[in-house]
């Protein structure tokens, strides 16, 4: 299999997975849960998951590893079970895309602040790179650190992705729009300074997740764009912005309104274009007519 | 240096968030007095404590409350300038304590049931703080019971109730509407990523801040 950066690199467009976290809470997940137990606990779900995915066409899934690392385990008591979670994790989802689609084990954030001194870098890399370690063994052939706001904390998880995987590395971060246009992790780091800083060390494709709708994303990849036109770019939009509605929270935005953006987010010139938070394989599937469509 | 002087250094030591003297940051004010040593300058010298306070201390964290609901800095400098004005709060304790320097009133903050995230609950924690207002935190992942019982300790206070996670949503829903069915006349504000106005107008709560300083600006509406 030629890895995510090959094909890019041939020219291809290509379609991530959509949503996890909303999935499981469809499926039962409570609130307060540790979704990651879930691949010890119902690996079967979890399968169903990253096949209704591949099922919809999607060139790549993620991992339910979100907050696989021991920082977030540690919450429910799991912190000696970080490898064990994580090599069940990506098992599950190579299952479902067998050899010729990619895996891309999920690494989220620890909700430690390097700044505030709740943490040392070292151990924020040591958490990743068992976190990492064990997406690999499990059959992650990428991995995805995403959500980040933080520019060391990425670096951390970065470095302890390519110093100690043969996997490819992706970096995205989680960022707002501001009162002029431009745009920010909560952090304060920008889309040009996301860059730089991710290549050096040693992300192959780099992008944003969350936070966003496919409206908004069109700005971030521009601004990726304006100050590197050739680092791969991977977009995760959510459904648009969460709505509560009946006693539930749901993401209004329609699979033909996201796919409705889907080519402007290609011009702009994002190279691989998934979702995150509320969108759902029918989201992916048309995601995936579009860009059959332009690739025509 | 006059107290006005005095003051003034002390309330930019807190905006720009040095700490005290061997602090790195920021690198501009490198081996400068911080907030620590002058707060005690300022009260050896016979500045009311009162005056530090509202004059140099909320003046600031006002100040770092605006920028950040602008978007001009971001949370790190928010967090050390809340650091800044924390260290200069040690040494007003003793004030508080004997009464002779009063708070504002007192704000209890949690994040829901089900919900871990702290980072935005303690933000707005350490903003109402620097706004003078006493904050009783009761952390993540707390429930309606928790909430009541800190309620029935302190009748008096405002209580904020924090979620980020879309799921905890229908949490916060229950836990308003157990705490009104109890204590119908506390106030109660709404805050977190998914959470908006139209949220807290369907689950009964009273305010919605979309950043610290909206829910500064609701309190302070309250003991105006």
């Amino acid at each position: 299999m030629k890895t995510i950066t090959q094909e890019i690199q041939s020219g291809k467009l290509m379609v991530s997975d959509g949503a996890w976290g909303t999935f499981l809470q469809q499926m039962g997940l409570q609130p307060g849960e540790c979704p990651e137990s879930w691949n010890l606990k119902y690996p079967d779900r979890v399968l169903e998951i990253a096949q209704s995915y591949i099922d919809a066409g999607s060139d790549m899934i993620e991992t339910n590893s979100f907050g696989g690392n021991a920082f977030k385990l540690s919450m429910f008591g799991l912190e000696d079970k970080v490898y064990e979670i994580n090599e069940a994790a990506a098992r599950i989802s190579r299952k479902a895309a067998g050899s010729n689609r990619h895996v891309l084990g999920s690494i989220g954030p620890t909700g430690k602040m390097l700044m505030m001194g709740d943490v040392t870098y070292e151990q924020l890399y040591e958490a990743f790179k068992t976190q990492a370690m064990g997406l690999e063994a499990g059959g992650a052939d990428a991995l995805v650190v995403e959500t980040m706001t933080d520019l060391e904390e990425a670096t951390a998880a970065v470095r302890a992705c390519r110093d100690n995987t043969s996997c490819e590395v992706i970096c995205t971060m989680t960022f707002d729009k501001s009162p002029d246009g431009s745009f920010f992790t909560m952090m304060g780091v920008s889309p040009a300074d996301l860059v730089p800083a991710m290549i050096d060390a040693g992300a192959n494709i780099i992008g944003a997740n969350c936070g966003n709708g496919m409206e908004n994303m069109i700005g971030i990849v521009n601004e990726i764009r304006a100050i590197d036109p050739e680092i791969p770019v991977l977009v995760h939009a959510n459904a648009g912005a969460p709505v509560y509605k009946n006693g539930e929270t749901v993401f209004l935005e329609t699979p033909d309104q996201m796919a409705q953006f889907t080519p402007l987010l290609i011009d702009a010139g994002a190279n691989i274009i998934g979702g995150c938070c509320g969108t759902t394989p029918d989201h992916i599937r048309k995601i995936v007519e579009v860009v059959k469509l332009k690739t025509v | 240096m006059g107290q006005n002087e005095l003051l003034q250094k002390l309330a930019e030591c807190v905006e720009f968030g040095k700490v005290n003297k061997t602090a790195p940051y920021p690198p501009a004010m490198k081996g400068q007095d911080g907030a620590d040593e002058l707060t005690r300058q300022a009260l050896e010298m016979g500045i009311k404590p009162s005056e530090i306070l509202n004059d140099a201390l909320i003046f600031a964290m006002d100040k770092v409350g605006e920028k950040f609901s602008q978007k001009k800095i971001f949370v790190p400098q928010m967090l050390i300038s809340a650091k800044a004005m924390n260290t200069a709060m040690e040494h007003l304790k003793p004030y508080f304590q004997s009464g002779e320097v009063k708070r504002k009133g007192k704000f209890i903050i949690g994040t829901v049931s089900g919900d871990l995230h702290d980072i935005g609950k303690n933000l707005v924690a350490m903003i109402v703080e620097g706004a003078g207002w006493e904050v009783i935190d009761l952390g993540v992942d707390v429930d309606a019971g928790k909430f009541k019982t800190a309620i029935g300790e302190n009748p008096d206070a405002v209580v904020g109730l924090s979620a980020l996670l879309t799921t905890t949503m229908p949490n916060m829903q229950k836990i308003v509407g157990e705490i009104k069915a109890q204590y119908p006349n506390v106030k109660l504000i709404i805050g977190g990523a998914p959470v908006n106005d139209e949220f807290r107008s369907e689950i009964g709560a009273d305010g919605y801040s979309p950043d610290p300083q909206s829910a500064v600006a609701y309190l302070n509406a309250l003991v105006a």
